[in-house]
């Protein structure tokens, strides 16, 4: 009856295993109870099983998008002897899951918990800018181009975005042979962004949305503020990925016109992101801290405000267009994009990889 | 609760109510919904709010056609004939027939004050016509109100003990109840009393059933004392059903002894040899379906020395019935588990070496009734009798978990309680403590939420109508 763990492609910590042991437990306690199959795909995926092996959880771990509805409607939280506090032992797993399958795992364990470690990281990096814009200014011109030559950038770019990239390219690998899955169906896909694109397992099953800083009553401010921040990211994502395109194929060279597809996106994407990420960081810091990993609660938040800054620098910098400010500006904006992209595999940009694996993996389970 | 509570006794209260579960928060809103100022003193903390209400999941449910998300339709006929079975008649038809009546109408009520409602959970199949699972359970369903009464005004206090209710001449007067450290006397215009059965005074119990019943577990919330019930009965009030009794199951020996809830139950007898603590069998395990036995099962354990059975089964059948919340314990032999168990000397072994050889050939249908029964036995197993022959073998603790107690006060249509010269003038009581008018015997599945809220509601609009 009791399963024998997979071994593991890394080596796991004692402080892993340890709340890998804790999760188990109480998502035994769940699977004999069954009273939230109906809140998110991570009840109907414990239902599936009898017991759990370690891979399970952390799959499990992944899949919970932190609604906490099954917490506030559970008859076995604190001070009963079962102390159920599902949402607090899964964000645990989680979060320990991304430094497991990181590198250098101790790096994600920094950045992880202090928050303090990624405003650094922010200020040398502006401070790189700072100088390095004076000195790498082209003999000529136009845009911000006029102040850091378009070929600096992307040297500088290119590397600090791809090798972040190929680390969670790798930990993604490894945590998709360790669940077991196997090759992906359109379907599967399908499944797995719906799910994601509408943030289904923030909706408390049926559109009510979640509990999280208003006690035990249910809004959707967490999940439409998670979808402005989201859909913020890829539209910045995009209209990046267009100009460099414009640049590079169509030969047209920035600044832009208003009018023109770079703008189009970025300018109502930088609102999103801004907006969603400063929104969830309110509701960060008016939530019960005691339902999440508390212990990264200050690296969440930095990594929240980081990313809340990269739109809104990107957006002072465009409002800035032709004034002193500019190269200043630019520093600042540089700096934190280039933070965000070398501390994706360190930070909660984890979530957004794994949480769509543990959804292909689910839509996998369920087919 | 810093806050000193003096001030409760100075408004003048239309409404107080007495328990802070189902019934009670049903009353309470439909009184609030009538402009009444509520008073409700829920007796336990904050965090253990909602009486036996918070491990429920269900409410069962009249309906003519699909109703949210039940299917099909449940006839109020069909539900009459489920209740005589169950109780073998010993209910109040009139009022049995009129709660049925109402909980159609209720159902779209609950949803309108927050209660959301979900399909049939995995496992519960069978109950998907007749039964409307509350998504999240009955701690969700709990939630929803209390949100509902803030929203309403209803003035909620918790750890609320209420000692006494002072009537005269039929007419309640006030309530004298202990918040925290402050005894306060509270006088209102009417009460409801919502504050359920005794099952968790055991001392109590243990002077009903027998001192058997100091070895029984509590399922639910270890609040409901039957203080207030008590109070009445020694102020003449007229009560029902049976003083002695209990509603008890069987459920993992290992439970906490309150507050369990659904997680304790095992579902693994059928499909078992039970035996008490000298290793002898002493009841046919495969009677019945588990949901039609379960319930009996309470009662056999009961019977036994130390209150304590032991369910064995072997690795054919242990994924057979729902996960257990503990473990089983586990050993490769019958003589290494009856060890374990605390089972002496090889009197396990005989037994189940006497019960494998009468085992028939044939085919086994762990879901339906398949005959497959043992031979010679003082007491065969008539269904599911397949040898105990394949290690690892499993064996779970059975203790009694007691769900409720029947004895109650008795009350009208109105939900209106009595006394033996007439009726109270003021004085409403809805839920637990006055199901046994209805439930005289045995339980059907999520009726108890169908009296809380019928009656819960009948006596928060009467109680407002009279107050005002």
């Amino acid at each position: 009856m009791p399963l024998k763990n997979r071994p593991m492609t890394n080596n796991m910590t004692d402080a892993f295993t340890g709340s890998i042991t804790e999760a188990q437990r109480q998502v035994q306690i769940c699977n004999a109870c069954r009273y939230c199959e109906g809140y998110c795909a991570v009840f109907p995926a414990i239902n599936r099983q009898r017991s759990f092996i370690q891979t399970d959880i952390i799959q499990l771990a992944n899949l919970c998008h932190n609604c906490q509805g099954c917490y506030h409607a559970c008859q076995y939280t604190d001070p009963h002897e079962f102390s159920i506090n599902l949402p607090k032992a899964l964000a645990d797993v989680r979060v320990k899951s991304w430094q497991h399958y990181s590198y250098p795992q101790w790096f994600a364990t920094r950045f992880q918990q202090h928050g303090v470690a990624v405003a650094v990281t922010l200020l040398l990096a502006v401070i790189l800018f700072l100088i390095l814009i004076p000195r790498l200014q082209p003999a000529s011109g136009e845009g911000f181009y006029a102040t850091l030559s378009h070929t600096a950038m992307v040297l500088l770019f290119a590397p600090a975005f791809i090798a972040p990239l190929i680390i969670i390219g790798a930990g993604i690998r490894h945590y998709w042979r360790d669940s077991g899955g196997a090759s992906l169906t359109l379907a599967h896909v399908g499944a797995a962004l719906r799910s994601a694109a509408t943030l289904k397992n923030l909706s408390g099953g049926q559109g009510q949305g979640c509990n999280f800083e208003d006690g035990d009553r249910f809004n959707n401010n967490r999940r439409w503020l998670h979808q402005a921040a989201m859909y913020g990211f890829l539209l910045c994502f995009a209209s990046t990925s267009s100009a460099t395109m414009m640049h590079y194929v169509f030969n047209l060279q920035a600044p832009y016109s208003l009018l023109s597809i770079p703008k189009l996106l970025g300018i109502p994407g930088g609102v999103l992101l801004t907006v969603g990420c400063v929104g969830l960081a309110w509701l960060k810091l008016r939530a019960d801290e005691s339902l999440g990993a508390s212990a990264v609660w200050g690296g969440e938040m930095a990594f929240t405000l980081l990313l809340g800054a990269t739109g809104a620098t990107g957006l002072a910098l465009y409002l800035a267009t032709g004034t002193p400010l500019v190269p200043t500006l630019l520093a600042i904006h540089l700096g934190t994009v280039l933070t965000l992209f070398v501390l994706m595999p360190y930070s909660k940009m984890m979530h957004g990889f794994f949480r769509m694996a543990a959804l292909l993996r689910d839509a996998q389970k369920q087919h | 609760m810093a806050a000193p509570y003096t001030d409760l006794t100075t408004p003048h209260w239309d409404v107080i109510v007495i328990g802070g579960g189902n019934a009670a928060l049903c009353a309470a809103i439909e009184a609030a919904e009538a402009s009444a100022t509520v008073l409700l003193l829920e007796g336990a903390p904050k965090v253990y709010r909602g009486g036996n209400s918070r491990h429920t999941r269900n409410f069962r449910c009249m309906h003519k056609g699909p109703l949210s998300k039940l299917t099909d339709s449940y006839s109020a006929d069909e539900y009459f004939d489920d209740l005589i079975r169950v109780t073998a008649g010993n209910t109040d038809e009139a009022l049995a027939r009129m709660t049925i009546n109402e909980s159609e109408s209720c159902l779209p009520w609950m949803e309108e004050h927050g209660v959301r409602f979900q399909p049939s959970l995995s496992g519960t199949l069978s109950l998907s016509r007749t039964n409307a699972f509350f998504l999240g359970g009955g701690k969700a369903l709990v939630n929803a109100y209390y949100n509902t009464a803030e929203d309403l005004g209803i003035t909620v206090v918790y750890e609320a003990q209420v000692s006494h209710l002072t009537i005269d001449n039929n007419t309640f007067k006030s309530v004298d109840v202990c918040i925290g450290t402050q005894s306060l006397s509270i006088h209102g215009a009417t009460v409801v009393l919502a504050s359920g059965g005794f099952q968790a005074d055991v001392d109590w119990l243990a002077r009903a059933w027998g001192p058997a019943a100091k070895n029984f577990l509590i399922r639910g919330t270890p609040y409901n004392k039957g203080v207030v019930l008590k109070n009445m009965l020694d102020q003449g009030a007229n009560s029902v059903g049976d003083p002695t009794q209990c509603h008890a199951v069987a459920i993992d020996g290992r439970a906490p002894k309150f507050d369990g809830g659904i997680v304790t139950r095992l579902d693994c007898v059928p499909f078992s040899v039970v035996v008490n603590t000298s290793g002898q069998r002493f009841y046919d395990e495969g009677e019945d379906v588990w949901p039609k036995r379960y319930a009996i099962w309470g009662r056999l354990v009961a019977a036994q020395q130390d209150q304590i059975s032991y369910a064995i089964i072997d690795s054919k059948s242990i994924d057979l019935f729902m996960p257990s919340v503990f473990p089983p314990l586990m050993a490769d032999s019958i003589d290494g588990l009856a060890q374990q168990l605390g089972i002496g000397g090889t009197a396990l072994s005989r037994t189940i070496d006497a019960f494998n050889a009468s085992c028939p050939s044939g085919d086994f249908h762990p879901t339906e009734l398949d005959g497959l029964a043992t031979q010679g036995l003082d007491i065969n197993k008539t269904n599911w009798a397949r040898p105990i022959n394949q290690p690892p073998y499993y064996g779970y603790p059975l203790r009694p978990g007691v769900t409720f107690t029947y004895l109650g006060l008795q009350v009208d249509k109105n939900a209106r309680v009595s006394a033996s010269n007439g009726p109270y003038n003021n004085i409403w009581a809805a839920g637990e403590i006055m199901a046994g008018s209805i439930l005289g015997q045995g339980y059907l599945a999520g009726f108890g939420m169908t009296i809380g809220t019928v009656f819960g509601r009948k006596a928060g609009i009467q109680a407002a109508r009279y107050a005002a």
